[in-house]
């Protein structure tokens, strides 16, 4: 059991079966680790903003590097007009990455590897965009998918090809964080099984392996919490600039 | 030493299927806990958001923008600082200026002064020497006119003893005064 590198991934119930109805909410090892991603990043900006000195002090300088660097993301890829909606794609990077970074540690629970996970944040900005998209330009926000400049005989295909990657935009945004997540760290577990089945001959050149890996998938938890925002801000651009 | 290794990797390889048979495929996929999921997400995500955006980035805003303002303030300061200081350069070079011609004014007023000063005792002290010599003048003319009076006399007194012891016999005085007189006009000029 302890090899099988999808093990890891496993939903199981802590504590009492909670039931709403037929539903199913009981508290589970991945509650536990959105709840500790949340309460790690509340500590974090608890003793980032504590002191509020004009010098910053290490923590605080992390945590407003962390603004300015949401700040001038949104600002760069969606304008002014994106700044209401700063304080979710604030949260949203911040959660995922906190999240990402929380599954690096040995034994812990990667939250952001479950499909169904990422599916709802994703669904949830996908929708959250289309109402202000609709809301901002009524109708003529249809006109996303009628790209100008394009001859009349192709206007019908290419309408159904923007529709179609429109509509699996939700789809991209959740698989790509999901599979990265699951991918990294199905591989880790590989090598970290190679480790100690090749023992103290063999066991060194898949634990440089390991080591290597390690360091990668750190770089990927930053970055693909990165795109799932920076997705989110080219998304919400769509929706607040009509360009096409 | 390659075979082994490969030998040992085929080893794992059975050994990990074996256990994927314990467990089917990705955990991913087996709905039993979906909804406790997106309910955990919801309930966590909406907490964190609303402490973010009604507590820590207001705050973390707060501080960024003081820090812009106490940053310009600053800047302002410098500025000010700077020109005032300018400002006081400007006053002491025109005090240090100012002070200068003082100086050379009050320079020349005394060179003038005492120039005034010494010509005026310059004169005065001409004068009183031009009236000592004046004085000494007259003093040395009344001196010379008493000498001829004096002269007169001595040689008509000498020229009557010389005359009695000669002659043995007194002249008439006036006479000898008139002969002497007569001489001392003609040879006396030569002495005044």
């Amino acid at each position: 059991m302890a090899t099988n590198p999808m093990h890891q991934f496993h939903v199981h119930r802590i504590g009492p079966e909670i039931k709403i109805g037929n539903f199913d909410i009981s508290f589970t090892n991945a509650s536990f680790f959105m709840v500790t991603s949340v309460l790690t990043i509340l500590i974090f900006f608890y003793f980032g903003t504590k002191k509020r000195a004009i010098i910053p002090t290490k923590i605080q300088l992390i945590a407003e590097l962390t603004y300015t660097f949401i700040s001038k993301m949104i600002s760069d890829t969606a304008g002014s007009k994106a700044k209401p909606y700063f304080a979710f794609i604030f949260s949203l990077f911040i959660f995922v990455l906190f999240c990402n970074m929380l599954g690096m540690l040995p034994y812990s629970f990667t939250v952001t590897s479950h499909i169904i996970v990422t599916f709802v944040l994703a669904i949830f900005i996908f929708i959250g965009v289309t109402i202000i998209g609709f809301l901002k330009h009524g109708l003529g926000y249809l006109k996303l998918f009628v790209p100008s400049g394009v001859p009349i005989i192709l206007l019908p295909l290419i309408v159904i090809i923007e529709i179609i990657s429109y509509l699996s935009r939700p789809v991209s945004l959740s698989v790509r964080l999901f599979a990265n997540m699951m991918a990294g760290h199905t591989m880790l577990k590989v090598f970290g099984g190679f480790v100690v089945s090749l023992g103290l001959i063999g066991g060194w050149l898949p634990l440089s392996f390991s080591v290597a890996l390690t360091g990668l998938e750190i770089l990927v938890a930053f970055l693909q919490a990165y795109v799932f925002a920076i997705l989110t801000c080219i998304y919400l651009n769509d929706a607040l600039n009509l360009h096409h | 030493m390659l075979k082994k290794f490969f030998i040992l990797i085929n080893l794992f390889q059975l050994f990990s299927f074996e256990a994927y048979g314990a467990e089917e495929g990705m955990p991913q996929l087996n709905p039993e806990y979906w909804v406790s999921q997106i309910f955990w997400l919801i309930v966590v995500f909406t907490i964190l958001y609303l402490i973010l955006s009604k507590f820590i980035l207001p705050k973390i805003n707060g501080n960024l923008e003081t820090r812009k303002s106490q940053i310009l303030r600053n800047l302002e300061d410098a500025q000010k600082f700077k020109e005032e200081s300018e400002k006081k350069i400007k006053d002491y070079e025109a005090i240090i200026n100012e002070a200068k011609q003082k100086a050379k004014s009050i320079i020349n007023d005394t060179r003038k002064k005492i120039n005034e000063d010494i010509q005026v005792k310059k004169n005065h002290l001409e004068k009183e020497i031009e009236s000592e010599i004046n004085k000494a003048e007259n003093e040395i003319k009344s001196l010379k006119l008493s000498s001829v009076d004096s002269v007169k006399k001595i040689a008509f007194e000498t020229s009557s003893l010389i005359i009695k012891e000669i002659l043995n016999a007194d002249l008439n005085s006036s006479n000898v005064s008139a002969i002497v007189e007569d001489v001392s006009k003609k040879k006396l000029d030569k002495y005044l």
